[in-house]
């Protein structure tokens, strides 16, 4: 309690200084963070909002900043809860933020209307709305590496691996379990096709939100339906409870796969019962990498950083640091191509159309290793990238899988459909006018 | 024709057919009623006292377990953190008694519902700012708290029963059982009888309204605490668990806001309405009806009892 309050105090004061003495504007650029610390879903918020904090304040601390401008941090506490979000995107777009990070699939629906009039890039890292990694639909919105849509068939695609193949699917019975909102209800339409198109039975199982620690009813039906297969979409609490509940009703672990957000303290919260659970990932989990030593030893070990030490590394911390780092070179990338150093929202809606993290690049950053190369054009705004299937051994996250590539030929027409389809709708979505720049 | 097969003939037929899962799915919804009958008495205990309808109930839940697993964390060995916590739970009724309640004596029930508001973010924050955000796992196994279930083989196949919630059905009935005595048999029992039908009246009869509000709220902390390490011990301890609470309104609309039986007869029918409409209807509309059916089963008995199951009829002149 001691250390948080000084470190609340450290931050008052620091952030006082930035007040009394306001740095030029040409030496700064503002990044509003959108976390949750707070309310249902702070344990999957605050390991994500440490990561992601962490990441930039060592770069602030190492580098002074990005490309000699400093990074003006603000959380923006948003509880997961649309309404306040779109509050905290109201209260920062005044202060010209570079990019907004909304950190929720409800809350990133009705900013992307938003962002194209406020001329404020979106960064919805993996979730969000599958559908605007068209980037020609959708020229202000972001969502690399992957999208849900993609997840989704790279879950199917591994299920259809242990089977022998996906003709094997045939008659197979799958189960869907999801927050019932936005972010799980999101692959529905893919996964409604893919049932069609390979012949498998799907079965939903929606948890609403405040009966996500009482799944009692959806793992009944479980029991009753005997899918051989589990897929979830879950957040906050309904994973630990999920895997809780899957282990009570004696369902193999091994055929448990979710999307790639459940973490460390979801799993430990689940006890031995979550031995052998499987999750996507597509970056690395531990702190053998330069840039996380930075972070121990410039954050962490200052005092700058909210994160207990042992925390640091977990896979929804260096989710937060992946996010983070993508921000970074967003802002890297338009001041490479604007040639200024305190870039706004518009320079680097352009940065991260061109971002190109390559394995010499990813070295450069301390992060060799770390992720896979990934690499954005004015079309393409996510990358597609494969992700590896990871799974619990009882104490941490075991890599088990090659990468799996997303099956481009199923869910590329649907997504560019679904873009179609929404500016179709949205009455009167305006035709990208943004130029292309060259390097994409 | 399908549909009124569906609705009204399949069901039951899915009963008869796999009479197990019925049974298990009957049991589950008791559990589950009698957690919920256990948030609903923290309400119904406060509103007999004061006629006050604590929004707070909630999140004194969470606060109560976050505290119990905040102070084993700290190195405190777990039977002492739990007596600690009955005693962080005394201090937070003399904490409210004196600083919320007394200053808004003769104000109207609007006014101490308002303050309860109040409490409840002040709770969160301090919580969060003690403990944290982050979950925490419950000290099951400290508590001498059983883990693991008995699977019996019945009806054609297994119900399976988790210790961990029968110990929940056994303390919650004891806990009901220990209130009604004690609300109907003690001298304090009768005297926050009185303080819940008049204040004034109680006070002309030289009853301490701060003392029994200080009982009852920290009364309530106590079933606070119990609910607490009960859904705790099923998920996590979490701030997620203050959203729980709010399925004690339908038991609450159910079983009358002044009544313990009520709350506990309101939350096994709310638990076990709830369940067996989910597995068995839920499907016919693509499922996810928990979280209002609730609501509707509490509308049902309201057309023909206003004032709940158990709770008092209020007839006024006009």
């Amino acid at each position: 309690m001691v250390r948080k309050l000084s470190t609340i105090l450290a931050t008052a004061v620091v952030a006082s200084a930035a007040f009394a003495v306001p740095a030029k504007a040409q030496d700064s650029v503002y990044v509003p963070l959108f976390t949750y610390r707070t309310g249902p879903f702070s344990g999957s918020g605050i390991p994500i909002a440490n990561g992601m904090r962490d990441y930039l304040t060592m770069l602030n601390e190492r580098d002074g900043g990005i490309g000699g401008a400093k990074l003006i941090l603000e959380e923006c506490e948003t509880g997961y809860d649309t309404k306040k979000g779109v509050e905290c995107y109201e209260a920062v777009k005044g202060k010209k933020p570079v990019m907004v990070n909304p950190w929720s699939t409800g809350i990133t629906l009705p900013l992307i209307p938003r962002a194209a009039v406020d001329k404020i890039p979106i960064l919805s890292m993996a979730y969000g709305l599958s559908a605007s990694a068209d980037g020609d639909t959708f020229p202000w919105i972001f969502n690399p590496p992957n999208t849900y849509w993609d997840g989704l068939s790279m879950i199917i695609k591994y299920i259809g691996e242990q089977e022998g193949g996906l003709d094997k699917l045939k008659g197979k019975k799958i189960g869907y379990i999801y927050l019932d909102a936005g972010f799980g209800r999101e692959p529905l339409p893919l996964f409604d096709q893919l049932s069609r198109d390979l012949g498998f039975e799907l079965k939903l199982y929606p948890v609403p939100a405040d009966s996500m620690q009482n799944q009692s009813s959806q793992w009944l039906s479980v029991r009753r339906d005997r899918p051989d297969y589990m897929v979830m979409y879950g957040w906050g609490a309904l994973n630990p409870t999920a895997v809780k509940e899957a282990a009570k009703i004696n369902f193999p672990m091994e055929k448990f796969i979710s999307i790639w957000w459940p973490g460390d303290d979801d799993l430990r919260s689940a006890g031995a019962g979550g031995k052998g659970f499987k999750t996507l990932n597509w970056h690395a989990v531990g702190t053998d990498f330069p840039a996380l030593q930075d972070i121990q030893k410039l954050v962490v070990d200052k005092g700058l950083s909210q994160a207990q030490k042992n925390s640091v590394g977990e896979v929804l911390y260096n989710r937060g640091v992946y996010n983070s780092m993508l921000i970074a070179e967003g802002i890297r990338n338009a001041q490479k191509i604007t040639g200024k150093t305190a870039v706004t929202g518009e320079d680097v809606r352009r940065g991260l159309e061109t971002l190109d993290l390559n394995e010499a690049r990813l070295k450069e950053l301390g992060l060799e290793g770390f992720a896979g190369p990934i690499k954005l054009t004015c079309a393409d705004h996510n990358g597609h990238r494969p992700a590896f299937m990871q799974q619990w051994d009882g104490q941490k996250w075991v890599k088990i899988s090659e990468p799996i590539e997303p099956m481009a030929d199923r869910v590329k027409p649907l997504l560019e459909a679904a873009a179609k389809d929404y500016a179709e709708k949205s009455t009167g979505w305006p035709k990208r006018t943004e130029p292309c720049d060259k390097q994409s | 024709m399908d549909i009124l097969y569906n609705i009204f003939i399949d069901p039951f037929v899915q009963m008869g057919s796999a009479p197990d899962l019925f049974v298990q799915t009957l049991w589950e919804g008791l559990v589950s009623g009698v957690l919920y009958a256990l948030i609903a008495l923290g309400f119904v205990l406060i509103f007999k006292a004061s006629g006050v309808f604590n929004f707070a109930q909630g999140i004194m839940v969470v606060f109560a377990a976050l505290t119990l697993v905040g102070l084993y964390e700290a190195g405190v060995p777990a039977i002492l953190a739990l007596v600690l916590t009955i005693g962080v739970m005394f201090v937070l009724a003399v904490g409210v008694e004196r600083i919320v309640l007394r200053p808004l004596v003769n104000q109207p029930d609007i006014i101490l519902f308002m303050a309860t508001f109040g409490l409840t973010y002040f709770l969160i924050g301090f919580g969060e700012l003690v403990f944290g955000g982050n979950p925490k796992v419950m000290i099951t196994d400290e508590l001498y708290l059983p883990r693991g279930s008995v699977e019996f083989e019945m009806l054609g196949g297994f119900v399976s029963l988790q210790k961990i919630d029968i110990t929940a059905a056994v303390i919650a009935s004891i806990m009901v059982a220990s209130l009604a005595v004690f609300f109907q048999k003690t001298r304090i029992g009768r005297a926050l009888r009185a303080v819940a039908d008049s204040h004034k009246a109680a006070l002309s009869v030289g009853i301490s309204l701060n003392q029994i509000w200080i009982i009852v709220w920290f009364t309530a902390g106590i079933v606070a605490l119990a609910t607490g390490i009960m859904w705790g011990a099923r998920s996590e301890v979490s701030f997620a668990l203050q959203i729980i609470a709010l399925k004690a309104l339908p038991v609450l609309i159910l079983g009358g806001f002044t009544s313990v039986p009520g709350a506990i007869v309101g939350g096994l029918i709310i638990g076990v309405g709830e369940k067996l409409g989910e597995f068995y209807w839920g499907p016919l509309v693509g499922s996810g009806i928990e979280s209002w059916l609730a609501y509707v089963i509490a509308l049902g008995f309201l057309l023909f009892r206003p004032q709940g199951l158990f709770g008092e009829k209020i007839i006024e002149r006009i």
